[in-house]
């Protein structure tokens, strides 16, 4: 079995490196096709893994060299495949082998072909090396890995200043997160004195509470970052200058998901703090809303899916928190199949479009692209959570969870959020496929895409379709690992009321999005009407003013900071001091150059006159160290 | 009549050494400055061969003779240097030999 486990991780890696080999070249179509059949390879080797972990297999734990052994710490490139990495595995082998795919097509015309694969390859094996490490310090290592890629992917398109901006934000603002993560990390070792999950897990109940607590918040903060929750969300949506397959594999369903694989990665830590996890849950519950209420007036389809993307970040936060672990990790896996797919549907629209992202530039293009629209309708009803589709099971569970748990707040918020959902998923699908053809109007020519990018995202399409039922399969698999809990609302009255009552306020907020959006008098908004100049509408449509405060508060002082440091520490002091030393040395040569006038006769006199200065020197040191005792006696006479 | 011991043969030495470091300081001539020179490699001589008979150990005179040999082939090759030399510029003045200018 340590076999598949070393070619699922190795894959995407050998795969990246081919890619990388013709980095600078024109496109090669075989530096797209190995890294994709490669990663087809690696989910094959994964696909093995998981069978044999649902078939009662052992946990397969290899070690497969030491990394660092000093004194105590022993750290060792170990990995694991126990029923959560598997999971993993499969959600990122899964999406990115059909991302591959897909992006072959995608990027078909670009002059970045081959830099892109080698991105791309090299994002999926930081993201295996984060999910099968098994310790934090390999952990971290994905972590940075999956970072570092998620920068090069963003920036991708480097020659736009929009691009480089959101890639470096994405990245500082992960940064800010990441010492968050190493501080837990190192509180850990403290504290326990190593890293290994397994043996720091059997030393945290002997810990004192408030030790415990600091773990789990910095550890935390950490995967705030990369999970893009409040108040460090800015950056996902700025993400979305990638190209389509990068968000779709990057930015909505692996690398964002990390932070939640984290907190249930560590769940025996969060379960001894419970409050912790109150807070946790309650920080998703508030994304999840928040998040979603930008995405109501949003005017860019990408913009949209990544708070759509946030929100339902949210709703794995609030369920991690609430101690429903296996629920997390189970709405993030139907998640990444439907968000995937609908990330790679608004490809295909953008592709359509000529890279035009405005859905009220839009509308009537299900004409033109049955399929597309096929797959982003399902893929939003999965999303919207309705039966029998994806989303239903996992989100319905995640409700039922913070109900039968008691905190009715939380459910509310859920709630709400689930109707704003389905309100704003249906918004872009209705302003994009149905209604007036807009397009004719700004002289577009859709298109359909490529089959083969139909067919390579046909398995997610099918997975969004019926991963809802793997949940009994799913919970009992991973009920050996997480306080696996079947949430059961007591009275069977309460149970089909709650599921059938959000089904129907779902069904509602469809209907509602659908009346409102296909209607022929859509125009392209042109900040005149009523609704635009609204306080609400202006609140959500600049983010609640939050980039608008961190540019103007944070960045602005920061930037003066800076400037002053610049001018007076930095230039008059480091430089200062620098220049001063090499001024020193550059007048001494200046001066003594004339020694070297090529006349023998002076050089002689300088030669003797060295001589003499050395040996007056070797005279001084051997009387001073004849007369030592003697030199120490007037010393210590003197006071010295 | 003072019996002549280490400390006089020394003390020759060091005269000579420090006339030889003048001349070789102080000349202008190259022929003389190859004078100075020998002047310098023959007090070292005779200091090497004064402490050789003063601890009765032969190491130091024969340490005398290796400076001889090596003091006659540097004038022999100087010698010659110094008349190619001669023969180009017509001077020997070492105010003139100044193409080692860095």
């Amino acid at each position: 079995m340590e076999k598949y486990l070393y070619i699922a991780l190795f894959a995407p890696l050998v795969g990246s490196m081919f890619a990388a080999l013709f980095g600078a070249r024109p496109k090669t179509v075989i530096a797209g096709l190995v890294p994709s059949t490669l990663l087809l390879i690696s989910l094959i080797a994964s696909s093995v893994l998981l069978v044999h972990i649902i078939g009662g297999g052992e946990v397969i734990h290899v070690e497969m060299m030491t990394w660092m052994a000093t004194g105590d710490l022993y750290i060792p490139f170990g990995f694991v495949v126990d029923q959560i990495s598997v999971t993993m595995m499969m959600v990122v082998t899964i999406v990115s082998t059909v991302v591959h795919f897909y992006a072959i097509g995608y990027m078909d015309h670009d002059k970045g072909f081959n830099r892109f694969f080698a991105w791309l390859s090299a994002f999926v094996f930081s993201m295996l090396i984060l999910v099968m490490s098994d310790n934090y310090a390999g952990l971290f290592i994905g972590w940075e890995g999956v970072g570092l890629c998620s920068w090069g992917l963003i920036g991708f398109w480097y020659h736009k200043e929009s691009a480089t901006w959101a890639a470096n934000e994405a990245f500082i603002m992960n940064r800010i997160a990441d010492l968050g993560m190493l501080i837990g990390i190192f509180l850990i070792y403290w504290n326990t004195g190593t890293l290994q999950y397994e043996e720091a897990f059997a030393a945290m109940p002997g810990l004192d509470n408030a030790t415990l607590t600091w773990m789990g918040i910095f550890l935390f903060i950490g995967a705030m970052g990369k999970s893009a929750q409040f108040p460090l969300h800015t950056w996902l949506a700025d993400a979305m200058e990638g190209p389509t397959p990068v968000s779709a594999l990057i930015h909505a369903a692996t690398m964002v998901t990390a932070g939640v694989y984290l907190v249930i990665r560590s769940n025996e830590l969060y379960s001894l703090i419970p409050n912790v996890g109150l807070f946790i849950a309650s920080l998703g519950a508030f994304v999840a809303i928040f998040a979603a209420s930008m995405a109501l007036v949003n005017r860019d389809i990408k913009r949209v899916i990544a708070y759509s993307t946030l929100s339902q970040l949210g709703y794995m936060f609030a369920a991690a928190g609430l101690g429903a672990y296996w629920v997390a990790l189970f709405h993030l896996m139907a998640h990444a199949f439907f968000k995937a797919l609908l990330f790679l549907g608004a490809g295909n629209v953008m592709h359509a479009m000529d890279s035009e992202l405005d859905p009220f530039k839009m509308g009537g293009l299900g004409k033109v692209m049955k399929a597309s629209m096929i797959m982003m309708t399902l893929a939003s009803i999965a999303l919207a959570g309705l039966f029998p589709l994806a989303g239903f099971f996992s989100k319905d569970v995640i409700l039922e969870a913070a109900f039968a748990e008691h905190h009715f707040i939380i459910y509310t918020v859920l709630l709400l959020t689930a109707g704003l959902t389905a309100f704003y998923s249906f918004r872009i699908i209705a302003l994009i496929f149905h209604g007036e053809e807009r397009y004719k109007l700004f002289g577009f020519h859709p298109h359909e895409a490529y089959k083969f990018m139909l067919v390579a995202m046909s398995p997610l399409l099918i997975l969004a379709i019926i991963a809802g039922s793997f949940r009994t399969t799913f919970f009992s698999v991973v009920e050996e690992i997480l306080s696996a809990t079947e949430y059961h609302i007591h009275s069977h009255v309460t149970y089909w009321v709650m599921t059938i009552g959000t089904q129907l306020f779902v069904i509602l907020a469809i209907a509602y999005a659908y009346k409102k959006y296909m209607s022929r008098d859509i125009k392209v908004p042109d900040g005149t009407s009523k609704m635009e100049n609204s306080f609400k509408y202006k609140l959500l449509i600049n983010q609640y003013y939050i980039p608008y405060f961190y540019e103007e508060y944070l960045v602005k002082s920061y930037r003066e900071l800076s400037t002053v440091l610049w001018k007076q520490v930095d230039m008059k002091i480091v430089d200062a001091s620098v220049d001063g030393i090499a001024g020193i040395i550059y007048g001494t040569g200046e001066k003594t150059r004339n020694m070297q006038s090529g006349n023998l006769s002076t050089m002689l006199k300088w030669m003797v006159a060295g001589t003499v200065a050395m040996l007056s020197l070797a005279v001084v040191f051997g009387l001073a160290v004849r007369y030592s005792d003697e030199i120490k006696t007037i010393l210590s006479g003197l006071g010295v | 009549m003072m019996e002549i011991g280490l400390n006089h043969y020394l003390v020759l030495s060091t005269i000579l050494f420090t006339i030889g470091l003048i001349g070789v300081m102080r000349r202008k001539n190259l022929l003389l400055l190859f004078f100075a020179t020998e002047i310098l490699l023959n007090s070292v001589n005779i200091a090497f061969a004064a402490i050789s008979h003063f601890y009765g150990d032969l190491t130091g005179q024969m340490f005398a003779f290796f400076v001889i040999a090596i003091a006659a082939s540097e004038v022999a090759v100087g010698l010659g240097l110094l008349i190619v030399w001669h023969k180009r510029h017509s001077n020997i003045d070492l105010d003139a030999l100044s193409t080692m200018k860095g």
